[in-house]
């Protein structure tokens, strides 16, 4: 195996409480290879998203991420960056996709403009080099490039949400943290918003940390999967491992919660 | 969606216009169906397909713009006060957000407690108390723990537990469940779903459940209505449906379902987003002519 | 409401609040305990300082202050949790009839919000006390609650227009609850720290604007409330003649009574608003930090 891009190392993080301590991440390490889909799979408050914002350091206090943690982005500790380090990690190496990134567009702003601000920000483009780079990323998700002098409210919500995703991946950032991407838009949409990334990560090779709930669709996109239950990382194996030979206890449970689209009917 | 009993409850080809002129949006265009005591009608659609729409409808929450809701073979729209409160006792509601639904003001047992005073006046002083134990333990919850608490000391899925007893404490004959499993943990779902059947089968329910997620829809109901802009575009058996498609959105939205069985990567399951667009433009056109694709299963076509 | 008088005692803000009211008004219920001086009647020479005999000394008039001090706490305390009581009953019962029922019922009640929203308060209260003439504590209280309520009703029903929204109550409409129900015992518990506000700054303004009014002359001089006193000590030219006992006391009076209801307003609002609370979380957090126990 590749030296990992990106590798967790211990990471324990607590929310602070008036009392005592809520433990949202308890020791959990993984590797994201370059180019690689690693999914994190689990249930509201387990953890995932934590770990999610712990990776592109936007969490707030109360959380508390506890000293032997590490969380390694080719080698070189995230925890340890100073803020103009991480102005500068976040969006080149790393950038992030939520699930209500679709309602982060400013609407009072064109779309053109919106990638412009983001371009001349981290690259120091000028707006001629900023508006070709921006057609060229919206032809990479499907949307017409003249269409970027359009406000965001002219587009659908699934159409939003591919705009964030190629204003994520204008900068050619390594890794992409994607929460929930897809859980607020349709079935169709989705599939075709991760389709189509699917498809870019092989064309440009970053890669993608996906977290979500739904395991069939992990299934469907990821390389390898882990299993979070109470803040630990109870289950980690490739896709297809996940799906047919599952270890742990849980990650059957999670699995007999889908019914299948021709599977058992109940009645 | 033919049944042997006579229907409880049926929307007679009913349309829901909101705003008028050009920005007008047709919500729901010429709708009809039929809930049926103990069978399940699932009525799958994306957002903005007007499923919701027709809940609303069916709880009178919206009057139709056109056509008619019958319950029991009779016209709702010109029914006198005694049938309304027939009608409202009849017919309950389970919403999408189990958070929400239940008054934070409030413990359980005076959410119980209203529905019994206003829909069951037969019951009085200890009867009722006995009842709403009674109705706790019919949804797996156990009375003596649940029943003073407040809602936020619930978990989400005891909340949907406690708006199924809710509904069923008026004894209705129809239960309209708005996507009741959708803002709960996966884990808890089927539970949810399961408790949602076994009250169908015992009661003789007719349930109009209404969701985004074709799965569940096969798991829980013998009919199905997938709908899109408004429209229903397919019907019939669930099974039929789901296992031989006719209507290309129906195609289109069973080829979406997420299925651990094909990667992304596979060149034969791509979803094609032209085609998709190309379909979801010809599903939006009115759909009039009427097809049966075989018994119990019929198709609509521009 | 269990759920929310707890946090109300747990608070400190709240404790100090209650202590403060609670304290004047055991104060101004056991007035004749505490002194032997009518507060009306000439106890002794006029204007003297403080001593064992006048704790508070006494007015131009030889009254003893310290025993109009309690009697007139009891005056201020009832015009203004009266006036307040009627501010936010009346308010509360627009605010969620005009927010619920919607349509002809909310333009009628909002058209007449704003009518008496766009007209100046204390101008108009000036104009009504002086056409009455001398006016007794309670027509202040009366005129007061039938020209305050706007601001908490306009505040009320938008409240109500969001709660009327959620799915319980759609529920209870569905279930067939009459409307009055589902106004008292749906939509007014979710409202109570809104109210609980409402209440307490109406009690605060009642207060004020009442002394305010007796001090401008326009209040029955013969009441013994803080703001007569204020008026009397004013008259009596108390501050330039060196009788500081005369005008202060009153003034400190009322300081302390808005203090104390001031801390309970902030105390609810606090508890209705939970990203207002600190608490030490935040200190824990930061000494965690210090101690390299753990980064952000």
């Amino acid at each position: 195996m590749t030296a990992p891009l990106l590798s967790v190392r211990n990471l324990t993080i607590d929310y602070i409480g008036e009392a005592d301590d809520f433990r949202a991440v308890d020791n959990v390490s993984f590797d994201v290879a370059p180019g690689e889909v690693f999914g994190l799979a689990g249930e509201s408050g387990c953890g995932k998203s934590t770990i999610a914002f712990a990776i592109s350091r936007l969490h707030k206090p109360p959380a508390l991420i506890r000293k032997e943690s590490a969380i390694l982005l080719d080698g070189r500790n995230v925890l340890d960056l100073d803020q103009k380090g991480l102005a500068d990690f976040r969006w080149r190496e790393v950038a992030m996709v939520f699930q209500s990134a679709m309602n982060s567009l400013n609407p009072v702003l064109r779309i053109e403009q919106q990638f412009y601000d983001v371009l001349k920000t981290h690259k120091g483009m000028s707006r001629a080099a900023a508006r070709d780079r921006t057609a060229e990323m919206l032809k990479l998700v499907d949307i017409a490039p003249d269409r970027m002098r359009d406000y965001p409210h002219q587009f659908s919500g699934g159409m939003r949400q591919r705009i964030v995703i190629a204003i994520c991946l204008a900068l050619d950032p390594r890794l992409i943290v994607m929460d929930e991407p897809t859980t607020a838009l349709d079935v169709v949409v989705q599939r075709e918003i991760l389709q189509r990334i699917n498809e870019l990560r092989r064309k440009l090779g970053f890669a993608v940390l996906f977290i979500t709930h739904d395991l069939g669709l992990m299934v469907q996109f990821c390389d390898r999967i882990g299993i979070m239950l109470g803040g630990k990382l109870v289950e980690q194996g490739t896709a297809d491992a996940i799906y047919r030979t599952p270890e742990h206890d849980y990650t059957k449970k999670l699995w007999a919660s889908f019914p299948s689209l021709h599977g058992g009917v109940l009645r | 969606m033919t049944g042997t009993s006579a229907p409880i409850l049926t929307l007679d080809k009913v349309s829901k216009t909101f705003g008028n002129g050009p920005g007008a949006v047709r919500a729901a265009r010429a709708i009809s169906f039929s809930l049926h005591a103990g069978r399940a009608l699932a009525v799958v659609g994306e957002s903005g397909s007007g499923k919701t729409t027709c809940a609303r409808i069916a709880m009178r929450e919206y009057e139709p713009s056109e056509g008619r809701l019958l319950f029991k073979g009779n016209p709702v729209d010109n029914a006198g006060a005694k049938e309304i409160a027939d009608y409202r006792r009849s017919v309950q509601m389970i919403f999408q957000d189990p958070f929400a639904s239940l008054n934070p003001a409030h413990t359980i047992a005076y959410h119980l407690k209203r529905p019994l005073m206003l829909h069951r006046p037969e019951l009085k002083g200890g009867a009722i108390t006995e009842e709403i134990k009674a109705l706790l333990r019919q949804v797996k919850l156990d009375p003596d723990i649940v029943a003073p608490r407040y809602p936020h000391e619930l978990s989400g899925g005891q909340r949907q537990r406690v708006n199924i007893a809710r509904a069923l404490a008026a004894k209705p004959e129809v239960i309209v469940a708005d996507e009741p499993t959708s803002m709960l943990d996966v884990s808890v779902r089927l539970g949810v779903l399961n408790l949602l059947s076994e009250m169908k089968r015992e009661m003789n329910l007719g349930l109009l459940y209404i969701t985004h997620d074709i799965a569940t829809a096969r798991y829980v109901a013998e009919d199905i209505a997938v709908m899109y802009a408004g429209q229903i575009v397919e019907w019939g058996s669930t099974g039929k449906v789901i296992d031989n498609p006719a209507h290309p959105y129906t195609k289109l939205l069973l080829s979406a379902v997420p299925d651990p069985d094909i990667r992304f990567d596979d060149p034969n399951a791509q979803v094609s987003s032209a085609e998709a667009d190309e379909t979801r433009r010809r599903s939006a056109a009115d759909q009039v002519t009427i097809r049966e694709v075989e018994a119990d299963h019929f198709v609509r076509a521009a | 409401m269990k759920k929310s008088s707890f946090p109300l005692i747990r608070n400190r803000k709240a404790m100090v609040g209650a202590l403060i009211v609670a304290f004047i008004l055991a104060v101004a219920i056991a007035a004749p305990l505490l002194t032997s001086y009518d507060p009306s009647a000439r106890v002794g020479r006029p204007h003297q300082a403080p001593s064992w005999e006048h704790w508070l000394g006494t007015t131009r008039i030889g009254q003893d202050v310290f025993a109009r001090l309690l009697y007139g706490a009891r005056t201020s305390l009832a015009v203004g949790f009266g006036a307040g009581l009627l501010i936010t009953a009346v308010g509360t019962a627009l605010g969620i009839i005009a927010g619920y029922r919607g349509g002809k019922v909310d333009e009628v009640i909002s058209f007449f919000t704003n009518m008496v929203l766009v007209v100046p308060n204390l101008p108009l209260l000036l104009v009504l006390a002086a056409f009455i003439g001398q006016a007794s504590p309670w027509v202040i209280a009366l005129i007061l609650g039938c020209t305050s309520w706007a601001w908490g009703a306009r505040v009320t029903r938008a409240e109500t227009l969001s709660v009327k929204q959620k799915d319980y109550v759609k529920s209870a409409e569905m279930m067939g609850e009459p409307r009055w129900r589902i106004m008292t015992f749906e939509i007014f518990p979710n409202l109570i720290s809104i109210v609980g506000i409402n209440f307490i700054g109406s009690v605060i303004f009642a207060i004020i604007t009442q002394a305010t009014l007796e001090f401008l002359g326009l209040g029955d001089p013969k009441v013994v409330s803080w703001g007569t006193m204020l008026y009397g000590a004013q008259k009596a030219s108390a501050l330039s003649v060196g009788a500081w006992w005369d005008i202060l006391t009153p003034c400190f009076a009322l300081a302390f009574l808005g203090i104390g209801l001031s801390l309970l307003n902030f105390a609810v609002d606090e508890i209705a608003n939970p990203r207002l609370r600190t608490g030490n979380r935040l200190g824990r957090w930061s000494a965690l930090i210090r101690s390299g126990e753990g980064r952000l």
